[in-house]
């Protein structure tokens, strides 16, 4: 998040929520957006194609074609710029290639948008002239904008939407994606990426190589490493042979599990490090306990940045051990001899080579979090980001034509299925199916389907149907609302009993991240006889 | 400012300050029920009452602004005579069973009883009775304990934003209900059991950790939601080098996110710790079945294996996952073991699922 | 002196209350063309004069009241409190018959002081047959222009006794439960949505276009001179004329039940009268000769009210009645507060202990101390008045008491 999470309750006179169901997936954000909204009249603007909890007490709910989110970012945009809304000023002294969007944008009329992304034209107007007209506009948004093959390209549509109308940088404002696990922000500013050392100092770079060659005392690869779902197809295809998977279940979480688990079984050596024996673990060769929680001392990083302390309360039980020591200990069993006391040591290391960490000392957490960047130890933290300027100085404007997604429905599989998230589970399970009140309350997966839908097929609330893809075919029980439009269906992927990412596709990717379409694919659904 | 004598102590307050927190301010511990700092005021408990002379009636100090020259009693006979049978009255219809109670030792009605030596009810009579089994599997509502204080109505209302309770019916029958008086799970409600953090007695507890453990055995360590990227701060409670439960610090300082704040996954959601598959040795296949190991024989058993494919297959045959579950410090590690261990850039999380 | 004084019910069953031109014929609306040429403040300065105290049962001056809206940018209301819960009370409900359209002008006088546009009348849900009158009479003063663009709207309500209280019947309005609200910030400031609100009642409104055709010294020439004008009656119980009456305010209350009232019924010998309504005090016999307006009747630690008078004969049985009025009190907590919520419930408990002669001194004694913390601690005046019966009997009848304890 460009900003933080109590400006949502606070400051923002005009909260944009796309592509995220927050009360669920982030309800403690959620609740400041309600509170917001009812008690200091923030406007809420929600765009979803599925009429969430929040689009209930939305000002202008747009309800949308799935993946069609960077065309309705443009007709917004192109009535902001038609009306002439836009920030001039902000365009004009921070900003940059605001001619070039214009130009892509100005094709985009609500008319046109309208026939595209099925929202009424005079919505995309409504929305357009409340967002613009904001004192403080803030703009959030999760998975439903990123979990599509044209995710890099959704992301660049909100930033240009915040650039358009001058919501950076100030309180109440930004471009706030909300993480979906607890330290994704954390993983990424620790460099647990294929093409970033920590603080996202690029490998490429050749300067920070170095810098790290000469703090690791080693040698870096600089060949670009593969991201996740490319790891997955690597190894299928037989050029990745061993797997290293701390804390993840492939086998769950990843598009195509038929695929998945094809690929991991194509593996020379599968190593999983976890606290179950997860759908993953059950296929590896080598597995080592780590510890939860509840058990370590260290760091998270939320989604606004703010880095806090996880504090031991309890001691592992049999011969679990730290996970930061197994994994020293395989560094040097790897040819690497290393040693560190504790995890505020490897901490301090970290602050010594990631310049927005430097100022954080596990001291100056002790009671309350820090906003990175803290480059010192007397910078307070940054709570706002871009506030003068933009990491790069000038905003950069993007020029982002709308795409379909991969695969659409046909007459073979006629109906759109995205996966998703639901309150009361967390990601592939593992935790919450052995939280027994979480998973007494939801212990199957459920797919929601529209009314009309479910009557053309014979299908009664609760009863079991069929959901195939060109990929495979789960069987799970039907939840029949009008909270989605005839053409959708909508599932959760927590369920390894019935998992969603057996539908999904993991063949077209977004090209820069590698984001699977979880969004969008195309799906028949039937009832079981 | 405005000054005003408090127990005979001189104090000075700025114009708009509660009675309440002047009292405070002078030294004075003001009994509360229904007084919550952060919630919407309800001034109904009326334990909080003191005496301020040239008033008819005591005064609620946490809905009476503060007045210029005010002279007030805090203890005067008036006032904790009120609160005597203020509490009398609430012990005559509450199921009083201390002994089995989840709240013992953090109950306000307790606490407030042993205060001003309340022992029994002289109104010992009928009193009307609600138990009902609720079946969901997160909140206990026991409302013969409840003391109608509302604040769980306003917590729910206030916080959350949810709406799924409210009082009920009139008088003594009054009491804390959902909408057609159902189950919770029938309504709004989401189970973020921010009714049980504000509950100042018995009345709602959280069913994960019934006969777990209670509030003076277990210690709390405050530490960050393991789950999502929300970041709130929670208290394990920790008794007997295990956890029995989560509440939450409500001190924005602490918790500075959420302020105590938590939705079902944090509050409810933390027994996956120990429970009973959890891994607890090493594992290595053999013979198409995982078998346990020590941690020598699987540490090297996974680095000889992987430097064999290093060896034949060049380091950027090998990839690593990290986790987005796990801390900086361990994805940090993580990525320079693949790094500099391995020698691939192969090194990735889950950040896109 | 042992007339009616009438002012409010002078044309009662002469003019239609629907009917505006009927009103205006007797001399009506002429009080509001002469508030609304009168500038704000001066207006508010007439009422003052006038001494015109809130005929709801707190006695507040109504000009004082008003004094206190701010005007500022933001809208204010004008609440008219009809809904005379009290049982034996109905004199509201007589003027609004009789004279609906004075209460009509009342209103619109109250906007014109505070600057308000927006009216309303909550009306006790047991009336519906009023409210077709108010609304019809409504109407037709909108149509005949003697509203001008004051607007007026009836909402009923919802039968509970509680929501005569102010803030519990704003409460109401605004759709929510029928609870009060601590005070401050009293209506006057934050009332209605927020926002400044006079509430007052029926009388205090059907009182402003007399004093302001009449003028504030007419007014405060009638009567007690710190509680002038006139106030209606309404007399029930063991009396011969069971109906209302409209007297000067130093009318003394014997004259009030043996003059207007023609006596007790059946020639019996009156015990006891309770003035006010359902939480007055019983006055004994020998405290009649009390003019009944506010103070005086508070010097005699009972209290005018809503003007209800409730007459009991030599056979009635105290304990009884107030073992009844106490069922009346538990049933109409809201319960909302401690005291009020458990006290009603325990007070009546032991009142019908001490009526089936089983209780004994100690009861008493818990019975006292409970009058005693309810008066001083309850939230609102229902759970504050609802033990002065018990007080007030245990005080002047504590014969009847003893009696029946073992
Ligand atoms: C329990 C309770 C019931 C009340 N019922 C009424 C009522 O029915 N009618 C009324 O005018 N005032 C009633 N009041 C008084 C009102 O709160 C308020 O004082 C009155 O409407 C103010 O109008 P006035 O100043 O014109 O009397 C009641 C007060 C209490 C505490
Ligand atoms: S359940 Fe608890 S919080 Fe709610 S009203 Fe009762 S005592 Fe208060
Ligand atoms: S308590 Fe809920 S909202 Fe807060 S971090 Fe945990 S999962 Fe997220
Ligand atoms: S005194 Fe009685 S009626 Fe008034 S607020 Fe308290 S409970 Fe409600």
């Amino acid at each position: 998040m460009t900003n933080t999470i109590e400006e949502l309750e606070k400051d923002a006179t005009v909260i944009f929520l796309i592509g995220t169901n927050t009360t669920e997936n982030h309800p403690v954000i959620g609740y400041k957006i309600k509170k917001n909204v009812r008690e200091n009249g923030a406007k809420l603007i929600v765009a979803d194609p599925r009429r969430i909890e929040l689009a209930e007490m939305a000002d202008v709910f747009l309800q949308f074609r799935p993946g069609t989110d960077v065309a309705l970012l443009n007709g917004i945009m192109n009535v902001i710029i038609n009306e002439g809304l836009q920030d001039k000023d902000f365009i004009e002294k921070r900003t940059e290639a605001y001619e070039d969007m214009k130009q892509v944008v100005e094709k985009y009329t609500p008319e046109i948008v309208s026939a595209i992304t099925a929202v009424p034209a005079e919505d995309i107007v409504k929305a357009a002239r409340m967002y613009a007209a904001a004192e403080a506009g803030s703009l959030c948004y999760a998975m439903g904008i990123t979990q599509h093959t044209t995710g890099t390209d959704n992301v660049k549509s909100c930033c240009n939407l915040a650039l358009l109308t001058g919501n950076l940088g100030r309180p109440g404002t930004g471009v706030n994606p909300l993480r979906g696990q607890n330290n994704v922000q954390g993983a990424c500013d620790m460099g647990a990426l294929p093409v970033t050392y920590p603080a996202y100092q690029a490998v490429a770079v050749e300067a920070n190589r170095e810098k790290f060659e000469k703090a690791w005392g080693v040698k870096l690869p600089t060949a670009k490493g593969l991201m996740l779902t490319e790891a997955i197809n690597a190894a299928y295809h037989g050029d990745v042979k061993a797997l290293y998977c701390l804390g993840e279940n492939p086998m769950i979480s990843d598009p195509d599990s038929h695929h998945v688990e094809a690929a991991l079984k194509k593996l020379d050596i599968l190593i999983v490090q976890d606290i179950f024996l997860t759908e993953t673990a059950q296929m590896a060769d080598v597995v080592f306990p780590g510890v939860s929680w509840a058990e370590k001392e260290g760091t998270f990083t939320n989604t606004e940045r703010r880095v806090q302390r996880v504090r031991k309360a309890v001691n592992s039980r049999g011969d679990a051990r730290q996970d930061w020591q197994i994994l020293s200990d395989m560094t040097t069993r790897l040819g690497y001899p290393n040693s560190y006391a504790s995890p505020e040591e490897i901490f301090a290391e970290i602050r010594s080579l990631t310049p927005s960490y430097a100022g954080i000392t596990y001291d100056r957490i002790e009671q309350t979090g820090l906003h990175w960047p803290c480059p010192t130890e007397e910078h307070p933290g940054t709570p706002i980001l871009h506030t003068e300027k933009f990491s790069r100085g000038l905003g950069l404007f993007h020029a982002v034509e709308f795409k379909e997604a991969f695969e659409l429905p046909d007459e073979e599989y006629p109906l759109i299925l995205s996966t998703g998230r639901q309150l009361y589970h967390y990601h592939t399970r593992s935790m919450t199916r052995r939280a027994i009140a979480l998973d007494t309350h939801r212990p199957e997966n459920q797919v929601q389907v529209n009314q009309k839908t479910a009557a053309k097929l014979g299908i009664l609330n609760g009863e079991k149907v069929r959901l195939t893809t060109r990929r495979g075919s789960i069987e799970l029980k039907a939840q029949v609302t009008d909270i989605l439009n005839e053409k959708l269906v909508f599932t959760f992927f927590h369920y390894g009993e019935a998992a969603a990412n057996v539908l999904t596709q993991g063949e077209a990717l977004d090209p820069i991240a590698g984001i699977p379409e979880y969004k969008v694919c195309a799906v028949r659904m039937e009832k079981i006889i | 400012m405005l000054k005003l004598t408090i127990n005979d102590k001189e104090i000075e307050v700025p114009r708009g300050t509660m009675l309440l927190d002047a009292c405070q301010q002078a030294g004075a511990d003001i009994p509360t029920f229904c007084y919550d700092p952060d919630l919407k005021l309800a001034g109904s408990c009326r334990m909080c009452v003191v005496e301020v002379q040239g008033r008819r009636n005591l005064q609620a100090s946490c809905v009476t602004p503060c007045e210029n020259n005010m002279i007030v009693d805090t203890e005067s006979a008036n006032v904790v005579e009120a609160r005597k049978i203020i509490l009398e009255l609430l012990l005559a219809r509450h199921k009083l069973n201390c002994m089995v109670c989840e709240k013992v030792g953090a109950c306000k009605l307790q606490e407030y009883c042993y205060r001003y030596d309340v022992k029994e009810s002289r109104f010992a009579g009928e009193a009307a009775h609600f138990t009902r089994e609720d079946p969901n599997p997160f909140i206990e509502r026991d409302y013969d304990k409840c003391i109608m204080c509302t604040r769980c109505v306003r917590a729910c209302e206030g916080i959350t934003g949810a709406q799924a309770i409210n009082v009920k019916d009139r008088g003594h029958h009054a009491k804390i209900s959902t909408i057609f008086d159902g189950k919770l799970a029938d309504s709004s409600c989401v189970f973020c059991g921010q009714c049980i953090m504000v509950c100042p007695v018995g009345a709602l507890t959280s069913k994960v950790s019934m006969g777990k453990g209670r509030p003076f055995e277990y210690e709390k360590v405050l530490t960050t939601c393991t789950y999502c990227g929300t970041g709130c701060m929670l208290e394990l409670n920790v008794k007997d080098d295990t956890v029995v439960g989560v509440t939450s610090n409500r001190d924005a300082q602490l918790s500075p996110v959420n302020k105590g704040a938590l939705c079902v996954k944090g509050r409810f959601g933390w027994d996956f710790i120990h429970y009973k598959d959890r891994l607890t040795t090493p594992l290595i296949r053999e013979n198409g079945q995982l078998r346990e190991a020590s941690w020598d024989e699987a540490l090297d058993y996974a680095a000889n294996r992987l430097n064999a494919v290093k060896a034949q297959h060049g380091p950027d045959s090998i990839a690593l996952f990290s986790s987005a579950r796990v801390t900086n410090e361990e994805n940090y590690l993580a990525q320079k073991m693949a790094r500099v261990a391995i020698g691939t850039n192969n090194v990735d999380h889950c950040a896109r699922l | 002196m042992a007339e009616e004084q009438r002012v409010l019910l002078k044309y009662a069953d002469q003019i239609d209350p629907k009917i505006a031109e009927d009103y205006i014929k007797v001399g009506g609306y002429k009080g509001l063309e002469k508030a609304r040429s009168m500038d704000r403040k001066a207006l508010i300065e007439e009422v003052k004069k006038s001494g015109l105290r809130g005929r709801g049962g707190a006695g507040f001056n109504a000009g004082m009241k008003w004094s206190f809206v701010p005007i500022l940018d933001e809208d204010r209301y004008v609440v008219c409190n009809f809904d005379e819960g009290e049982p034996g009370t109905y004199k509201d409900r007589i003027i609004c018959e009789k004279n609906a359209q004075a209460l009509l002008e009342g209103m619109a006088i109250c906007g014109a002081a505070i600057a308000s546009n927006h009216g309303y009348i909550y009306c006790r849900g047991e009336y519906p047959f009023v409210v077709e009158t108010l609304k019809e009479g409504i109407q037709s003063a909108k149509a005949s222009g003697a509203l001008g663009d004051f607007n007026i709207e009836v909402r009923m309500g919802a039968g509970a006794y509680v929501c005569g209280e102010e803030t519990a019947l704003i409460e109401s309005i605004e759709g929510h439960r029928g609870e009060p609200r601590f005070k401050p910030p009293f209506p006057g400031v934050a009332g209605l949505w927020a926002h400044p609100t006079v509430v007052n009642n029926v009388e205090t409104f059907a009182c402003l276009p007399y004093i302001l055709t009449n003028g504030a010294e007419w007014f405060a020439g009638i009567g007690a001179a710190k509680y002038p004008g006139t106030k209606v009656l309404t007399l029930t119980g063991d009396v011969v004329n069971a109906t209302y009456f409209e007297v000067p305010t130093d009318y003394n209350l014997r004259d009030v039940i043996y003059k207007l009232g023609g006596g007790v019924k059946g020639g019996k010998k009156l015990k006891a009268v309770q003035v006010g309504g359902t939480s007055g005090a019983f006055i004994p016999e020998q405290n009649l000769d009390t003019p009944i307006d506010f103070d005086s009747m508070s010097a005699i630690g009972a209290s005018l009210g809503s003007g209800a008078v409730f007459v009991m004969d030599e056979t009635r049985d105290i304990v009884d009645i107030v073992t009844r009025i106490s069922k009346f009190f538990e049933h109409e907590s809201c319960g909302k507060c401690n005291p009020c919520r458990e006290g009603t419930w325990r007070c009546r408990e032991i009142m019908e202990k001490i009526n089936a002669g089983k209780a004994g001194q100690k009861d008493i004694d818990n019975l006292m101390i409970l009058s005693r913390v309810m008066k001083n601690a309850a939230l609102c005046g229902l759970g504050q008045a609802a033990p002065i019966p018990i007080d007030s009997t245990l005080q002047h009848f504590a014969y009847e008491y003893s009696c029946k304890l073992n």
